[in-house]
């Protein structure tokens, strides 16, 4: 069982974010980076198809700078075999239409019977890379997945994905691309022999030229802000309690109108 | 400070990290209260490879240096010390000694169940009479056939009311004095006339069990002594210096701890109109903690750093030790006094804090017993 898992490198959820002077984006300096926490369901779910079938592979595909191979290794210490990091500035920092581009590239190399993405990236939430690959790539994608069954013949797999108040299961012809969605799985901790051994684990470096692809983004971000401060919250004081209700009920319903 | 670290130290750390916040952190408080271990922590340390970190992988270790493994037990320690005690017991006192001084065989048997996290080990050499004095023990060994006969209590032994596997120390003979010393090892399931006694009421890391062991008339078998016959005072010593390494980066995780709450709660708490932490006496406390902090965890790494070169390290890890410990337990006090009556409490773990780092002031060697160890030290070398 073959996966090719695509995976992001994001500032960790912990982490105050500030605009940069610029507003052309994020403070990333001194900030602490994870994996994108829905690509870290794909790892594991990856890695137990692996284990189930007793056979196959996982690839680790990640676009970013230098320090996104920390995120490649921390993948394969939890037991990934290989790693490619597409590392170009036209790449890194481009639009989810581009970034498509540039996997759907780099997986022509790659054998698979499953690629992985998170639904979403907690960065920038575009939720568009998944499905933009598997256009480009020309296969079936299913979205928001949280169960996986592949079929004993690997021609096919049965999966479960979240829908408004419930679940639907699809049927899907393999190879498909599937974005994973919270409640998949418990993704493992990396363990020790695995950091030692990932150590020692290919991670392929490549450009855009090294890929053939020139990248043609179709967004430019313009301007990134904070949201406002929160305004102080209103006291209603020095009133009896029904006369209070009644200011409270006006408040609701002329000033902040949600009732 | 990461840039002295290396990519797999630095992974080790931020995989113990997340762990400790996700899913220790949170049973913490818990596990004070109800003066217990967490079972499905320990396993998942396990599966990690943390219940064996400096073991090699064919013994069922993490295969990682002596840095990478302060680093783990302080982020362990920063998240629930009581559970930092008994990663540091196991790893320390019972893998190390297994590992250093055991035959292949006995590797095979007693170490490699430990170090892969199926079975807990602790060490037992305090008594009674015999603390800071450890050659003062009265446990005796006798041959009898194919079997050590067994006589004694040990006391105050972590992980003592868990553990499947001992390490302990008696004597074969009384007369040599400490060169009737020897270590042994054994498998409680399979030792008749082994019990646990009493189990210690403390005032802190109540997530480790510490236990009285008894021995009457046990028996095991006559191959379970570790090397040579009274080797045992020497491999203690070993044993313990490195231990200390551990103890030092507990009681730094437990600091760590403290700062960040600090910290955080400095910022917070307003009086007279304004964050506390705008108040010069509260930002010197903060301040000096930081440093004494920083300073305590590069005197471990250089410890950490020498046993993983092979060099010697007892000073540097008394150093280490003694300085880290004293400086947890200064920073716990201050962090009390920083939350005022709310650190007093219950509702916040500061007091927890304050009781988990006492202790690393007392065990694997007091700080008195430290300072003496690194005035040895220094006095050798001017002879
Ligand atoms: C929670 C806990 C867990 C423990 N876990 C273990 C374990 O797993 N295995 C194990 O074998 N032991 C363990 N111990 C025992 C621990 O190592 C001893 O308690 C410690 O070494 C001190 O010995 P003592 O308590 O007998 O104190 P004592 O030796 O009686 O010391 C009392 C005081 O006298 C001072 N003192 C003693 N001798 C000197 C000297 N020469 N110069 C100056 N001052 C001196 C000491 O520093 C101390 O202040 C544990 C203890 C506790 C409380």
């Amino acid at each position: 069982m073959k996966s090719l898992v695509c995976l992001k490198q994001v500032p960790d959820t912990e982490t105050q974010i500030k605009v940069n002077p610029e507003g052309t984006g994020i403070v990333t300096e001194g900030i602490k980076h994870i994996i994108n926490p829905y690509d870290e369901f794909s790892v594991e779910e990856a890695l137990r198809l692996k284990e189930k079938f007793k056979e196959g592979e996982v690839v680790i595909l990640a676009i970013g700078p230098d320090r996104a191979t920390e995120s490649i290794r921390t993948a394969l210490a939890m037991g990934a075999d290989r790693g490619i990091h597409v590392n170009d500035p036209a790449v890194n920092t481009a639009d989810p239409f581009a970034v498509a581009q540039a996997l759907a590239a780099a997986a022509k190399d790659v054998q698979y019977d499953v690629i992985f993405c998170g639904h979403r990236a907690i960065d920038d939430d575009f939720c568009e890379v998944g499905a933009m690959l598997a256009e480009f790539l020309g296969l079936p994608q299913v979205t928001l997945v949280t169960k996986v069954e592949v079929a004993a013949d690997k021609k096919s797999a049965i999966l479960e994905r979240d829908i408004e108040g419930g679940k639907e299961t699809v049927e899907v012809p393999l190879p498909c691309v599937v974005t994973s969605q919270k409640g998949l799985n418990e993704p493992r901790y990396a363990s020790l022999p695995g950091i030692m051994k990932a150590k020692k684990k290919p991670i392929d470096a490549k450009n855009a030229a090294a890929l053939g692809v020139s990248v043609e983004a179709k967004l430019q971000s313009k301007e990134y802000s904070m949201p406002p401060e929160r305004k102080a919250g209103k006291k209603i004081e020095g009133l009896e309690p029904p006369d209070a209700a009644k200011q409270v009920v006006q408040a609701l319903r002329n000033e902040a109108k949600i009732i | 400070m990461d840039y002295l670290l290396t990519d797999e130290q630095k992974m080790a750390r931020d995989m113990a990290r997340k762990f400790a916040d996700s899913e220790l952190k949170p049973i913490a408080d818990r596990l004070d209260r109800e003066h217990t271990h967490s079972p499905e922590v320990v396993k998942a340390l396990g599966e990690m490879g943390v219940m064996g970190v400096a073991v090699p992988v064919e013994y069922g270790g993490g295969g990682m240096d002596y840095v990478s493994y302060a680093l783990i037990v302080a982020e362990i320690s920063r998240a629930c010390g009581g559970t930092g005690t008994l990663v540091a017991a196991h790893n320390s006192l019972y893998c190390y000694p297994m590992l250093k001084f055991g035959a292949e065989q006995q590797k095979q048997r007693y170490l490699v169940p430990a170090a892969s996290g199926q079975s807990v080990g602790c060490y037992a050499l305090t008594e009674a009479n015999a603390g800071s004095d450890p050659a003062a023990l009265r446990t005796t060994a006798r041959l009898d056939g194919d079997s050590w006969v067994i006589n004694g209590e040990k006391k105050f032994i972590s992980n003592g009311n868990i553990a499947d596997y001992v390490v302990f120390a008696a004597t074969t003979d009384r007369s040599k004095g400490y060169k009737g010393i020897s270590q042994f090892v054994c498998d409680v399931r399979e030792t008749p006339g082994y019990k646990v006694g009493r189990v210690e009421e403390k005032m802190g890391i109540n997530a480790s069990g510490t236990a009285e062991l008894i021995f009457e008339d046990a028996r095991i078998p006559k191959e379970n002594i570790l090397g040579e016959p009274g080797s045992g005072l020497r491999q203690m010593l070993a044993t313990l210096d490195s231990g200390r390494i551990s103890i030092a980066a507990q009681a730094l995780g437990i600091g760590r701890a403290v700062l960040e709450e600090s910290l955080e709660y400095a910022q917070q708490r307003e009086q007279f109109g304004r964050p506390i932490s705008d108040f010069q006496a509260i930002q010197w406390k903060l301040a000096d903690m930081a440093t004494q902090l920083d300073a305590a965890e590069l005197l471990i790494w250089r410890a950490a750093l020498l046993e993983d070169k092979g060099l010697p390290f007892e000073k540097e890890a008394a150093m280490a030790k003694m300085f880290a410990s004293d400086v947890a337990m200064h920073a716990a006090i201050e962090g009390v006094q920083i939350l005022g009556g709310y650190g007093y409490c219950r509702d916040y773990p500061m007091e927890r804090h304050m009781r988990d780092a006492k202790i690393t002031q007392i065990y694997e060697g007091t700080n008195e017993i430290q300072r003496l160890v690194i005035a040895r030290n220094l006095l050798k070398k001017r002879k």
